[in-house]
């Protein structure tokens, strides 16, 4: 789960890490209200999930009340495009920051490296900027520490990482306490990355996270029920929106472009991660294309074979739906139920099948299959080749 | 021989008395496995259906069978816990099949267990075919053989190897990783006791995109790896270019992750790529010498 530069603040705030005073707001009149009260310079900052904001117009300067409210109203409902966003996001709220002045800007976060199994931290004294430009342009001026989560986080870790990365002198003193408040935050509230790009250093001497960036482990968050519940009020994509609303888990599924000519006009559905992946491959390999990837998981139940089964069609491209299934935790029986269960309705969009069934319970699956009509194929190559040529029109 | 799990190996299963847990016991039992005995709190100085005590904490159970290892079925909130618990009685090698336990925990035990080996989370466990199952895996598609088989996924692992074993390859061990970012057992952990294993003649790895491991394996493969055939597999080719996992992600991984990526890193390590699961047999059988069924 991603949270909003706001949201990440407000969890900063909790572990002591210093923020920009400022406000949350979602109505022009609020922002107007908070500079009147407030008077000097302030920042509106869009609040969305895409990275180039700042490039994409999504961040005004105000020096007064009526400034600021004439600003907000023309970014609420503005709709952001960047590269990396081109469909864009719409502007739905913005935080209100006092204008810090900037001696500098160095970059920090924590990160799971997956590969040492420990919690990574990156600093450079080159904050500001996409750290993966600097990381491209200037190798050596990225430092990193692996910390022992046995051990955790310890002051020391903080100087040498300054000292290191050359961070000017004057974040020196509040740098080893504000890394430390940002492990506790990584560990407790089970972050896969935490971020302050820039980590400030005001012309008044202050060390400030003048933006964050918080993405949190989706199954750990049943340990903090108030953070969750943000989630929901949140813009997600509607694939995610879809799989979720059915009871898949958020990346279960997902569309897939049409791509180098070839139409995703075959409908995928598997049990396991690792064989959705194979056979949109084999779809693929058959001179065909995937609509989309789809996991059921492992166990699945009738009912959600058939409510993953409508999902699929619910795409017009797909004239050929194949499902492949080996069962290990999955059980066969169960799968060819909920097939033949979906395909009973009047309110499903009826395209031609292929069905891939073995493992678990593969005999008793293949009989309910084969009592409704349908005949399963053997292997996954014959499967993918069957349903790319009913795709295409052909038997 | 065989890695990690053979006839010998005695298992208790945590979470016994539970759905997953109860199915899957009466599996491994029917495959051959030595299940003991289990463990569900409070429902110590039971027995099961077939037989099998019922123990209040893992201790007593290892206590009172003489386990080395555990499987564990609990839910996703339990499985660090259960871990702990397995660490504490001293299990030698537990299998965690939980799917959903938070990275963090994760992170935790596997830095907190030194000299237990955990396989997992999100894993199908282990197969010695033949000698034991410690998993979920359908048994049936197994063979007793010499191919080393290790796999970051569960269903696509059977289907490779359903061929395999089609065309004449038995397994000596095959070993589902498991697929969360945090895991207690890589690649490179289960290639190194495959290099060790005299049973096993040839090695099969099939990686997925996404992470490091695959290039990790390459490395070691390369450098340690001699007079045994490895192939390699990488799901998920089609795949369009997915998410970013963050910025901090993506720097430490560098240009790893991409299929490209991977394929390149086999190839460097003299190690043949299959296009699909059912080209593996065949990269295999100008390497190494099938036994007909």
């Amino acid at each position: 789960m991603k949270l909003m530069e706001y949201q990440g603040k407000d969890l900063f705030r909790r572990v002591g890490i210093p923020t920009p005073s400022g406000v949350y707001a979602t109505a022009a009149g609020d922002v107007a209200s908070y500079i009147a009260a407030h008077p000097g310079s302030w920042v509106l900052k869009s609040q969305v999930m895409m990275g180039g904001r700042g490039k994409a117009g999504g961040i005004k300067f105000a020096d007064d009340a009526q400034h600021g409210e004439a600003l907000a109203r023309e970014l609420f409902g503005k709709v952001l495009k960047s590269i990396q966003n081109p469909d864009g996001e719409e502007v739905k709220s913005l935080l209100v920051e006092e204008k810090v002045d900037i001696a500098s800007e160095a970059y920090v976060s924590i990160a799971i490296d997956r590969a040492a199994r420990k919690p990574v931290v990156l600093v450079t004294a080159q904050g500001g900027m996409d750290v993966e430009e600097v990381a491209e342009r200037d190798p050596g001026a990225i430092e990193k520490y692996w910390i022992d989560p046995a051990m955790g986080y310890s002051p020391f870790i903080g100087r040498k990482l300054a000292f290191d990365a050359k961070l000017p002198e004057g974040y020196r003193k509040a740098f080893p306490s504000i890394l430390g408040a940002l492990y506790t935050l990584f560990m407790d509230y089970g972050a896969n990355l935490v971020e302050i790009n820039p980590l400030v250093l005001t012309k008044d001497g202050r060390v400030i996270a003048s933006d964050a960036k918080v993405e949190l482990d989706d199954n750990g968050l049943y340990k903090h029920p108030d953070i969750a519940k943000w989630n929901k009020e949140q813009p997600t994509d509607d694939d995610q929106a879809a799989a979720v609303a059915i009871g898949l888990g958020m990346s279960n599924y997902a569309k897939l472009p049409d791509e180098d000519g070839r139409i995703g006009s075959v409908g995928v559905i598997a049990n396991g991660a690792g064989l959705g992946m194979g056979t949109m491959d084999a779809v693929k390999n058959a001179g065909g294309g995937a609509a989309n990837f789809l996991d059921i998981g492992g166990g699945a139940q009738a009912d959600l074979v058939k409510k993953s089964y409508n999902l699929v069609t619910s795409d017009p491209r797909v004239k050929a739906m194949f499902i492949n299934i080996f069962g290990g935790i999955t059980r066969g029986d169960q799968v060819a139920k909920g097939i033949v269960e979906a395909l009973a309705g009047d309110d499903v969009r009826k395209v031609p099948l292929v069905v891939r069934l073995t493992g678990t319970n593969a005999e008793e699956g293949r009989a309910i299959l084969a009592q409704a009509g349908f005949v399963p194929v053997e292997t996954m190559d014959e499967g993918a080749a069957r349903a790319v040529a009913l795709a295409s029109g052909g038997k | 021989m065989a890695i990690f799990v053979d006839k010998n190996s005695k298992v208790i299963v945590q979470g016994i008395t539970g759905r997953e847990g109860a199915f899957h016991t009466q599996r491994m039992l029917a495959y051959g496995t030595k299940i003991v005995g289990g463990v569900t709190p409070g429902k110590g100085g039971t027995t099961i259906e077939s037989g099998q005590p019922v123990f209040d904490t893992v201790k007593d159970a290892v206590e009172a069978t003489g386990a080395t290892h555990s499987i564990i079925f609990v839910p996703p909130f339990a499985g660090a816990d259960a871990l702990w618990e397995a660490y504490d009685a001293g299990i030698a090698l537990a299998v965690c099949i939980t799917e959903g336990i938070p990275a963090h925990d994760m992170l935790r035990v596997v830095n907190t267990t030194p000299g237990m080996r955990i396989i997992g989370g999100n894993c199908p466990g282990v197969i010695s075919p033949g000698k034991s199952l410690i998993g979920i895996m359908p048994g049936h598609v197994f063979k007793e053989g010499n191919v080393g088989m290790i796999s970051r996924s569960g269903t696509l692992t059977y289907e490779i190897v359903d061929g395999l074993t089609r065309a004449g390859f038995g397994q000596s061990t095959c070993v589902g990783i498991g697929g969360d970012p945090i895991i207690g057992t890589t690649f490179v952990d289960c290639l190194r006791a495959f290099a060790n294993d005299p049973e096993t003649e040839a090695i099969v790895v099939a990686g997925e995109i996404g992470g490091s491991d695959e290039e990790d394996a390459a490395a070691f493969i390369k450098e340690h790896i001699t007079g045994k055939p490895v192939i390699g597999f990488i799901g998920g080719r089609s795949a369009p270019k997915g998410k970013r996992l963050g910025h901090a992600g993506a720097i430490i991984s560098g240009n790893t992750g991409t299929p490209e990526s991977k394929v390149k890193a086999f190839a460097e390590a003299g190690v043949p790529v299959a296009d699909r699961p059912s080209d593996i047999p065949k990269l295999l059988a100008s390497r190494l010498k099938p036994v007909p069924a």
